[in-house]
């Protein structure tokens, strides 16, 4: 057994960890208010070869793995969770089943400008009546000659209207239910597609999150994904990998809020001695710094798992479900510690813990995670 | 065009604390990192080769966990690393790291040597122009801009109070201050790359051929008699006022002092 990263895994994060102190941090605040996609952020991760880490460079990415990847998402969320669920979405949702399920074809057409970061890319599976139950997918797509014919929508798709790839499931024989559904790469001026309504948001602010309309939208065979009726068994194992990324995340945000609570208990002076001198706080905080620290194991498990061939979806469910309820707990007693000025927006802890919430419900509610982990246990 | 830029890895100062009795930094526990003003002239030898092609080779002389500043250079874009590192260069002064790397660098081949203006850690912003003296080359310090010109290179110089400009033929050393430019981060595809396709050279004493009696602390004419740290002064005071009251504010505080 062996616990230490390669030393390409530590330099990913002495680099991102710099980039997201020097580039993404000072933005972060600005950003969620404003609700403004930071374009300007995704290019220079571009230029740094960060939007396909775990691409093979043939493809277009760095050549790196999952484990370096999760660090990436890490880092950056330590700094501004909206970033870090954009290169989530993006290297998990989109490049992820392209890199697993396209062909030649597919991979050099639309993979490799997305793992070099030309490109962004989205996931579209939720509708309104799909949530939780994937499998009620409404939205339609009917083979007419050499095109499928596509019409329904999508809801709170992250990097909706931003991306210029989206892979998107569909049914093409309602008659099969989940084994009707399929999978397509849909490209953003493809006729018929739009983007509608955007999300005004709790947390994440400043990451796109929209609906997708389909108006007999044209989208060519060769962009099946996969083969017909296979969709949903693609949109899952995607999400698989998905929950890896997103507790990437939320590790990041919890050890985002954890360090500035610990900084702020020892500036912050009440009754003549600083925060950091009561004992309840300290036991508040040490038991905030061992779920930290469990979440990075699971979290690092799941990557571990994923880059070494070996099944990874119970693991990813594991260290999603701890990862964001982690993250929950840990921004909101930081808050707690920040008192009233945690409260204000004078300092960024309110926002990690609004942005902190979604990481239990998207990719999967903490319920579905246990759904998941259950099954596994008592099969 | 040849390109060597010297780095040195050196304990983050910002970490560091220096131990009261014995006058000597604690390195235990404080993190490396590659010089800052090394960093700029790193920069500078990679963008240079980016605009104008040129091939950059970065070296240093350190212990062996020298490497990942050199691994660092390699993953921000240089071509090559070398590492000088013998026990013989132990205890070397300002001068005999000179000679170690001139050594080195006559080795390799140059038409531009970079180095930083001086080290966080000893700060003397010696090694470049002694470096510059045992080639007998041109030098030029504080190194604000770079441009590259028929033959050479056309150079600013900061002052203080001003800038010089000025037109140099190679070979040329040259240190860089921060201001020269905004060094780039470690790019990740090189970072898994290098390791595929780069090796970092580990060069001794006897294969740079240095004569071996101004090397290590032999060759060290310094000698450190004491080094300290300022007792802290307390914090200052500030106060915000309208320039005229803030004149006044500043001359009363003067003259409660008896300054003037």
């Amino acid at each position: 057994m062996n616990f230490a990263l390669t030393k390409e895994q530590e330099f990913v994060r002495q680099m991102v960890r710099e980039f997201a102190i020097n580039e993404v941090e000072p933005l972060a605040a600005e950003i969620d208010i404003s609700e403004r996609f930071p374009r300007e952020t995704v290019e220079k991760m571009a230029r740094y070869n960060m939007m396909g880490i775990p691409i093979a460079t043939k493809y277009g990415g760095a050549g790196g793995d999952i484990l370096s990847y999760a660090i990436a998402v890490e880092e950056l969320s330590k700094a501004c969770g909206t970033t870090g669920v954009i290169l989530s979405a993006h290297t998990s949702l989109c490049i992820g089943p392209l890199d697993m399920f396209g062909t030649e074809e597919q991979k050099m057409k639309y993979l490799v400008p997305l793992a070099k970061g030309e490109k962004l890319g989205a996931f579209g599976l939720t509708e309104p009546n799909a949530g939780t139950d994937a499998s009620e997918q409404q939205t339609t797509a009917i083979l007419e000659g050499d095109n499928y014919i596509l019409n329904g929508s999508k809801i709170f798709i992250t990097n909706g209207g931003e991306a210029d790839t989206y892979i998107v499931a569909a049914m093409t024989d309602k008659s099969k239910g989940t084994r009707g559904i399929s999978a397509f790469i849909v490209e953003k001026d493809f006729e018929g597609f739009s983007i509608g309504k955007h999300e005004d948001k709790l947390g994440i602010r400043a990451s796109a999150t929209t609906e997708l309309v389909f108006t007999n939208c044209i989208v060519p065979k060769e962009n099946l994904l996969g083969k017909e009726g296979k969709g949903f068994g693609i949109a899952m194992k995607t999400l698989d990998g998905g929950r890896i990324g997103i507790a990437a995340q939320a590790l990041g945000i919890a050890e985002g809020a954890l360090e500035a609570a610990a900084k702020y208990m020892k500036e912050r002076k009440q009754f003549g001695k600083p925060l950091s001198a009561f004992q309840g706080l300290q036991w508040m905080m040490a038991e905030l710094d061992v779920k930290v620290e469990a979440t990075k194991m699971l979290v690092y498990k799941a990557a571990w798992n994923k880059d070494n061939g070996l099944p990874y979806s119970v693991e990813a469910a594991r260290a999603k479900l701890f990862a964001s309820e982690t993250a929950m707990e840990v921004t909101t007693k930081a808050v707690q510690i920040f008192g009233g000025y945690g409260y204000t927006k004078d300092y960024p802890i309110e926002r990690m813990m609004r942005d902190a919430k979604i990481t239990e419900i998207y990719e999967g509610t903490s319920q579905v995670q246990k759904m998941v982990i259950a099954a596994n246990l008592l099969k | 065009m040849n390109i060597v830029v010297c780095i040195k890895q050196v304990p983050d100062t910002n970490e560091v604390k220096i131990d009261q009795v014995t006058g000597t930094l604690i390195r235990e526990g404080v993190p490396s990192i590659m010089n800052p003003d090394d960093k700029n002239a790193l920069e500078e030898a990679i963008s240079l080769k980016d605009n104008h092609g040129a091939h950059v080779t970065v070296i240093t002389m350190g212990p062996p966990q020298a490497e990942k500043a050199l691994r660092e250079a390699l993953a921000m874009g240089a071509d090559e690393a070398v590492l000088v590192s013998d026990r013989a260069f132990a205890g070397s002064d300002t001068l005999a790291t000179s000679h170690t790397l001139v050594a080195t660098i006559k080795k390799i081949g140059y038409d531009v040597i970079f180095a930083g203006r001086q080290a966080i850690d000893g700060d003397t912003a010696q090694v470049g122009p002694e470096m510059a003296e045992l080639l007998d080359i041109p030098q030029i310090t504080y190194v604000e801009n770079v441009d590259i010109i028929k033959g050479g290179l056309k150079v600013r110089r900061a002052w203080e109070d001003g800038y010089e400009d000025m037109e140099v033929n190679t070979p040329v050393l040259l240190t860089a201050i921060k201001e020269l430019n905004e060094p780039r981060y470690m790019n990740i595809k090189n970072i898994f790359e290098m390791y595929q396709n780069k090796e970092v050279k580990v060069w001794n004493a006897e294969y740079i051929g240095a004569d071996k009696e101004v090397l290590g602390l032999k060759g060290s004419p310094t000698k450190v008699k004491k080094s300290m740290t300022k007792e802290p002064k307390g914090n200052g005071e500030l106060v915000q006022l309208p320039p005229k009251e803030a004149a006044q504010f500043v001359v009363s505080k003067l003259k409660e002092k008896h300054f003037i």
